[in-house]
């Protein structure tokens, strides 16, 4: 009879969490593998546009160049018009060349010929300041450039 | 004297020294993106007697401040371009017997398109307004044009993909003779040359 007695309580069982740091450093191994840490800061807007006809960038000899609106926080400062990020600060068009050539010297010497442009624009950017910007590329002979995309494409969405 | 044994580390608060690195990796970083539309620039120098291109030859897209789009004179929603840059590239319109008769092609052969893929040239042109957005949406389905023409060509004549191929080479995960794949990816690429050129945009809100 004495079998079908409840214990005591009724109290459910404490889960064991003994595996819980297992898991949580499998999910921190993960996030460090796959990412970098973010090397300039961000002044623009930066949603790129979808594609996905794409090829892989070859980091050891790229120089970013960003381009959009600056974001939120900023706008009070810069307006809302396009403006081009090159390394932390802003650039014009008139000092993109300055600032190319600076970024160029970081690199390393035996790929300063090989170096490749990436432009991050964001997707609501107007396309003259990208030509502007690609005018300049031509004057440094810098001409390899690739448009950084998100995947994706336009045409299904 | 009897061996004490050793009172256990208490490890319970491991879990949250875990999840305190881990919120800091999450803050901290970003999954960079790598990925995009390569492109060479045409240099900055007077070219002398520009090479006359006929009007057939030439594909026109046009793009305006509303991103709406304009190919060969007609208004086009964005997904049909790649099937009107296909036929466009694809035509081989050179007559039979001539030396710019394109014997890969397997369009429809109309003398008012372009004469072979070599010959044909995509054009376009952008308002100073048009959005981002808009015109790498364009240039995407033009590059889409050609990988489809150069996987098909590749397909056929050694049996792989070309853009699959090219892919895992880029990632450096080919198997197999990567100096002979190359000259492959190069013979296809002869066959269908990417020619897109891009017009100086028109001044704002025109």
């Amino acid at each position: 009879m004495s079998k079908f007695t409840k214990k005591k309580g009724g109290e459910l069982p404490a889960v064991n969490t003994a595996s819980l740091p297992d898991i949580v450093f499998m999910l921190l191994f993960f996030f460090m593998v796959v990412t970098v840490l973010r090397d300039n800061d961000l002044l623009v807007k930066n949603t790129l546009p979808k594609a996905d006809q794409v090829e892989k960038l070859k980091k050891d000899r790229s120089v970013y160049i960003f381009a959009g609106k600056p974001s939120a926080r900023y706008q009070d400062k810069y307006g809302k018009e396009g403006k081009i990020q090159i390394g932390d600060k802003f650039t014009d068009v008139s000092n993109l060349k300055f600032a190319l050539t600076e970024a160029r010297q970081k690199l390393l010497p035996e790929l300063q010929d090989k170096v490749m442009v990436a432009l991050k624009v964001d997707e609501e950017t107007n396309t003259g300041l990208v030509t502007d910007i690609k005018q300049e590329l031509r004057d440094l002979n810098m001409l390899k450039l690739i448009y950084i995309t998100s995947p994706g494409n336009e045409v299904d969405n | 004297m009897a061996r004490r044994a050793t009172p256990e580390v208490n490890a319970g608060s491991m879990a949250d020294i875990a999840f305190l690195l881990l919120i800091f990796f999450l803050v901290t970083t970003t999954i960079e993106k790598d990925k995009g539309i390569a492109r060479q620039l045409p240099p900055n120098e007077e070219i002398e007697d520009p090479p006359i291109i006929r009007q057939r030859n030439l594909f026109i897209v046009n793009v305006n401040k509303n991103d709406q789009l304009l190919v060969e004179e007609e208004l086009m929603e964005l997904r049909d371009l790649r099937q009107s840059a296909i036929d466009f590239l694809d035509n081989g319109g050179a007559a039979a017997g001539t030396p710019e008769y394109c014997n890969y092609c397997k369009g429809k052969r109309d003398p008012e398109s372009s004469d072979n893929p070599d010959k044909a040239v995509i054009s376009v042109q952008n308002d100073r307004l048009t959005s981002y957005k808009m015109y790498i949406a364009v240039q995407n389905e033009l590059v889409a044009a050609y990988n489809y023409l150069r996987d098909r060509e590749s397909q056929r004549l050694y049996g792989f993909k070309f853009t699959e191929v090219k892919k895992a080479m880029d990632e450096g995960n080919y198997q197999g003779n990567e100096e002979a794949a190359q000259e492959k990816l190069e013979s296809i690429q002869k066959l269908f040359p990417l020619k897109l050129s891009e017009a100086e945009p028109k001044s704002k809100g025109s």
